[in-house]
């Protein structure tokens, strides 16, 4: 489905990405593991278009998309659910969900709110409210809601617990296993280690934009290097 | 104390002023709102669609609200292309930048006008120009009361427009969260430029109904860009309502200065709010906190 070969970019001339290769399948979760600062987000940024790669390639579903505009990722049904939500905070709701579908599945936009608002009945309650009203939690929900509006062939979803409380984080990440058990491909770009592993195919590390280990999610959960580096045990 | 049967009419023409005044400022503020820049063009634009109007009447005859269905998507056009091929190319992406270039075009625009058409300036004669219409409590000049209910009725128009269109939802967005709108696949570089085009085809919209009561000169952008900038800043930038109740609010305070203190410094009292609203109320009567 997504094929990251080579792939250097960054701000300004410099290097954030040194090289990165990564793959995923169909109806996988494969998830993006790194400290901050590791690069994850100039990783989904390239991908999804908002930052020009210096080199490399991106191939999505069979085609080329490397240093496409944004516009026309989400039209081949990439689409990321950013850090920071980024939803529309000056919008209702409801309207934050149309522009989900602003570039794709235009045509069934009743049916897939439909949809969302049943993965989120939260979202029906806050309909008419403006969406920067909402508390952290509801605005991560939104903010997935108006991905799936647009029908993702491969969602990017980037640091969906952030901000979350435990309880929330829970449920966030059962939600995932069950949007990709319906048979999405995801990407999850986490600092959430383990539970991030736990739900995932098979997983990346970054490290100063390079992928420093990759493989099953199974395996990489009894990995000493990684256990050290991120739960220091 | 002014007789009433003084200041109602003059009451009337400062609201006749205003609405084309807020019409001007829609446009201002929709490019602010989405761009976050002032458009020092604009003024300049509004000069150019003026003499739109008036060679369309001097060389083919049609008349000024006939131009209406032509001057303000030729205005439109001439926004969207500044916008994709001038403004945007120049500016690099830094605000600051796309300041300097607007004002850049505005010297331009001027100084070509000023080198085609001479500095004179010029009227167009219509039929109905000294028509009045009795409202029984005044009279109204027919071109003023013409310009009043249209610019209110395109105000409106516009308003429906973006509440209710995906266009313009995605307008709304990207003026707030610009990388959430390149995330739903909103293709920025165009909807900047539709963004200017619309706000161009305002003031397209605001000559056709100015020109029957007014004059086109090459500098006569001057004379409303800084008022179209006072009624934004007062209505709050970015604000639809504010500039449609800015726009009355100094098209009512030049009227109303112009009776007491004369004609020539009628426009007294609209810098006398303009600093009182920076110095009180620095967002504007309906602007939002930054």
């Amino acid at each position: 489905m997504l094929e990251v070969g080579g792939l250097r970019s960054g701000y300004g001339g410099l290097d954030v990405l040194r090289g990165i290769d990564m793959q995923v399948g169909d109806k996988e979760i494969v998830a993006v593991l790194g400290a901050n600062g590791a690069g994850k987000s100039t990783l989904n940024n390239t991908i999804c278009g908002i930052v020009a790669p210096y080199e490399g390639k991106v191939r999505f579903a069979g085609s080329d998309i490397t240093g496409k505009a944004a516009h026309d990722i989400v039209a081949a049904g990439l689409i990321q659910v950013p850090e920071g939500r980024r939803i529309f905070p000056n919008m209702t709701v409801r309207e934050n969900l149309e522009l989900g579908s602003y570039r794709r599945a235009k045509p069934r936009r009743v049916a897939n709110m439909e949809r969302v608002v049943a993965i989120f009945p939260r979202l029906k309650e806050r309909f008419a409210q403006k969406a920067g009203t909402l508390s952290g939690g509801e605005q991560q929900m939104l903010a997935i809601g108006r991905g799936l509006m647009a029908e993702p062939r491969l969602l990017i979803l980037d640091e969906p617990s952030l901000g979350l409380s435990p309880l929330l984080v829970e449920g966030m990440f059962a939600l995932i296993a069950r949007i990709n058990a319906e048979g999405l491909a995801i990407v999850l770009v986490e600092q959430n280690v383990m539970q991030s592993l736990s739900i995932a195919h098979r997983a990346y590390v970054i490290e100063n934009g390079r992928v420093t280990l990759s493989g099953a999610a199974a395996e990489l959960m009894q990995n000493a290097e990684l256990k050290r580096s991120y739960l220091g045990m | 104390m002014l007789e009433f049967s003084i200041l109602l009419p003059a009451l009337l023409n400062g609201l006749t002023i205003g609405a084309v005044y807020a019409l001007v400022a829609l446009g201002l503020t929709l490019i602010y709102g989405v761009l976050h820049i002032i458009n020092f063009a604009h003024g300049s634009m509004l000069m150019l669609a003026l003499y739109g109007v008036f060679f369309l009447h001097a060389l083919f005859g049609i008349d000024p609200y006939v131009s209406l269905l032509i001057v303000p998507p030729a205005l439109f056009v001439l926004g969207y292309a500044l916008q994709r091929g001038v403004i945007g190319r120049a500016s690099h992406g830094k605000d600051e930048n796309i300041l300097l270039v607007t004002l850049g075009l505005a010297i331009v625009m001027d100084n070509l006008a000023l080198y085609f058409w001479k500095a004179d300036t010029r009227t167009i004669d219509t039929p109905y120009g000294f028509d009045t219409v009795d409202l029984g409590i005044a009279t109204i000049a027919v071109p003023k009361a013409v310009a009043f209910v249209a610019a209110l009725l395109i105000c409106c128009a516009l308003w429906l427009l973006m509440a209710r269109t995906d266009l313009c939802k995605a307008i709304r967005a990207l003026a707030k969260e610009r990388q959430g709108a390149q995330l739903v696949g909103i293709n920025v570089p165009h909807l900047f430029a539709m963004s200017f085009g619309i706000g161009a085809a305002c003031v397209g919209a605001a000559a056709c109904l100015l020109l029957p009561s007014f004059y086109v000169a090459p500098d006569v952008g001057q004379v409303f860009v800084l008022i179209a900038f006072t009624v934004v800043v007062l209505g709050g930038m970015g604000s639809f309502a504010g500039a449609l109740i800015g726009g009355m609010i100094i098209g009512v305070t030049e009227s109303i200065g112009g009776l007491f203190l004369g004609e020539s410094l009628g426009q007294l009292g609209i810098f006398v709010i303009f600093i009182a609203v920076l110095l009180f109320r620095p967002t504007g009567l309906l602007g939002h906190r930054a």
